[in-house]
């Protein structure tokens, strides 16, 4: 694999991850807790797809062969996809959906903070930008972990299942394969498996002050470095790209 | 006896002189002394406008995960979370006169309640979205801006925000229809085809002829309202009939015709039946939207709950 | 009712730049302060309006009541020696 391979391949998986996880938060639009939840939950998705367009349109660039984020996002199959599999597990219910930002935000705010450092200019713009967002979106899942964790019996109840049926999830976030390893090397980007302690203990944090327990590790779900999904992305893609698919000549 | 006339003629001399303030045009606030009839009135239509925007967020909702590009999706998200955030500032106008947003669901969900008639219809096709922001949004604007002078200050301070945030809205329906217009044939066909549907239900927006319409009277004299419903459906045609010509769209009205000595268009008459059937429930999505915000209102009671009991947990504990 | 519940009312102030006056924007419904400035900023600074944010209870906001108006503000009307255009300078003086 040359480096423009491993960048390109890279990048499409940050902008996946943006992508995927703003489509599930979007779906909450008109169908949150409260009025002001709805509007919360819609900024993040707003800021996951500005991302995810700035990602994308990268990878088109450095891919070289004139595809643009809407091509890369439209019409790509769902083994073409690289997204971590828990951003595109249905929302279930709010303590899902707030369990996997809370994975996916502790995970983000160490990983951008590090991606500032990064020896492409491009993705250390991206990150730095990209930082001062997810910082509120961790506290944004953090306050909601705590209140739903010392809420009531119910609420304690359903964020501790969603947090132990996501768990195993959490760890192909900090997946490694060789377009890490080749892009590690040059400085390009952060070794995963060095941010795994500060995660996990930023999690463990949030779990505790919400008087909730944090899982013991066991079986560890795998595969989106591969392509490989849930069976959820292919509904997922279907939907988001039917317009694209439907009328492939059309402009919109 | 003597007392209620004392009463009586007290509440006249308030009621004379509140409004000799609002015809001087003086704004009234929260605090000041209404009559009721006035504090109700404004309660109805407040919350009616509330209630629209939150019951509008589904239609265009319904087309979220499947815009067909990034900047779309983007665009189209932002705008429904604005009408969110409209509803919010709407229901907060709404609460100054003494009824609290629990209250004002719970009328939406009893069907004591109203919202726009124009929400009942159905989101087909992605040019839907288009029509939407173009002529739903284009009659709304039309009306909002005509409010932002309404006598209630939260209402008029609640329209003016919304009137500026609105002003990107109507554009980005515009543009959605112009592209499909340049499009393929298939891409006309469905701009034509929204065009069509949502045409009439837009013009209904704008409420029954002013000879028709229940509350004019008092509206006007409180300046709650300041132009007849006709007048605004006028400006409405008026600006969007050459729109519409630009971009090669017809209206689908066959008598429509500019009459020159007016200085505006004459129109076909409105199916005041349909109006009336979609008000009185029969409307094709009457039942899907109030469905849906009830079953979304108790999915998140458990968060609420959950909000509220830590709330107490918390003000316990900092007060131990 | 805690099912029906919609949380509580908060007014919201935003500063528009940093040494500027905070100014009324609205208000939000949240169960707790941390809640509260979160939803104000999500509702009120959508388009970059803000630097900072107050939130206040709206309960305990305290207004002065408008059949107060008179006592309150007419007494000051008259009092104009207290506004710099009341004073007479020499011609010729300034900064001052």
């Amino acid at each position: 694999m040359t480096q423009q391979e491993a960048l390109f391949k890279y990048i499409l998986r940050l902008g996946d991850n943006a992508l995927i996880h703003s489509h599930r938060l979007s779906e909450w639009c008109s169908n949150a807790p409260f009025l002001e939840e709805d509007l919360a939950l819609t900024n993040l998705a707003l800021d996951m797809i500005g991302r995810a367009q700035a990602l994308l349109q990268y990878a088109g660039s450095v891919e070289g062969k004139g595809r643009t984020e809407d091509t890369l996002a439209y019409r790509r199959s769902e083994r073409q996809y690289y997204n971590n599999l828990l951003v595109e597990l249905p929302n279930t219910d709010f303590a899902y959906t707030i369990a996997r930002l809370l994975f996916v935000s502790a995970f983000e705010k160490e990983y951008y903070a590090a991606l500032q450092n990064s020896a492409d200019s491009t993705l250390a713009a991206i990150a730095a930008k990209t930082l001062k967002e997810i910082k509120y979106h961790f506290a944004h899942a953090h306050d909601w972990v705590v209140r739903l964790g010392m809420g009531t019996e119910e609420s304690k109840q359903r964020v501790q299942n969603a947090v132990n049926d996501w768990w195993m999830y959490t760890s192909e976030l900090f997946e490694m394969d060789e377009t890490d390893e080749q892009l590690v090397k040059d400085g390009i980007v952060p070794d995963l498996k060095a941010l795994y302690p500060a995660w996990l203990q930023a999690v463990t944090d949030t779990l505790k002050a919400a008087s909730l327990d944090v899982p013991v590790s066991g079986y560890m779900q795998t595969g989106s470095r591969k392509g490989i999904h849930t069976e959820h992305l292919g509904h997922l893609l279907s939907e988001m790209q039917y317009l694209q698919r439907a009328y492939p000549d059309a402009e919109w | 006896m003597d007392q209620v006339q004392d009463i009586v003629s007290k509440d006249r001399a308030m009621l004379a002189r509140f409004e000799e303030r609002v015809q001087a045009g003086d704004a009234v606030e929260p605090r000041d002394w209404m009559p009721e009839a006035y504090r109700k009135h404004l309660i109805r239509q407040i919350s009616q406008h509330a209630h629209s925007e939150v019951i509008g967020m589904q239609p265009e909702g319904n087309w979220i995960t499947r815009a067909p590009s990034l900047r779309a999706k983007q665009i189209l998200l932002a705008k429904i979370q604005d009408e969110g955030g409209h509803g919010l500032y709407l229901y907060s106008a709404a609460e100054t006169l003494g009824i609290t947003r629990t209250e004002m669901i719970g009328q939406l969900h009893t069907g004591k309640a109203k919202y726009s008639n124009i929400f009942n219809y159905p989101t087909l096709t992605w040019a839907d979205i288009g029509a939407i922001g173009w002529l739903v949004d284009g009659a709304a604007i039309v009306n909002q801006v005509s409010l932002q002078r309404t006598s209630y200050a939260p209402y008029s301070r609640a329209m003016v925000r919304i009137c500026k945030e609105e002003s990107f809205h109507q554009r980005q329906g515009y543009e959605i229809m112009a592209k499909m217009m340049k499009g393929t044939a298939e891409q006309k066909e469905m701009a034509q085809d929204a065009m069509n549907r949502w045409w009439w239900p837009s013009l209904m927006m704008f409420g029954p002829h002013d000879s028709d319409s229940p509350h004019a009277a008092d509206a006007f004299r409180w300046k709650i309202k300041r132009h007849t419903n006709d007048e605004l459906r006028q400006k409405f045609i008026d600006k969007t009939v050459p729109q519409a010509e630009l971009i090669g769209l017809t209206v689908p009205d066959p008598d429509l015709k500019w009459n020159d000595e007016k200085g505006g268009y004459d129109h076909g008459e409105i199916n005041w039946d349909e109006f009336k059937q979609v008000i009185n429930g029969n409307g094709p999505c009457n039942k899907q939207r109030l469905q849906h915000h009830k079953q979304v209102h108790d999915n998140g009671a458990w968060v609420r709950e959950a909000a509220e009991a830590y709330k107490a947990r918390t003000n316990n504990q900092s007060s131990n | 009712m805690a099912h029906n519940n919609q949380l509580d009312s908060w007014e919201v102030f935003m500063q528009a730049r940093p040494g500027a006056n905070y100014i009324h924007q609205g208000s939000v419904h949240a169960s707790d302060r941390k809640m509260a400035l979160q939803n104000a900023r999500d509702t009120y600074s959508r388009r970059g309006e803000g630097t900072s944010i107050w939130v206040v209870p709206t309960d305990e906001i305290a207004a002065s009541n408008p059949d107060d108006a008179e006592m309150l503000f007419d007494p000051s009307n008259d009092k104009i020696y207290r506004l710099p255009t009341f004073y007479t300078m020499p011609e010729g003086a300034k900064q001052i």
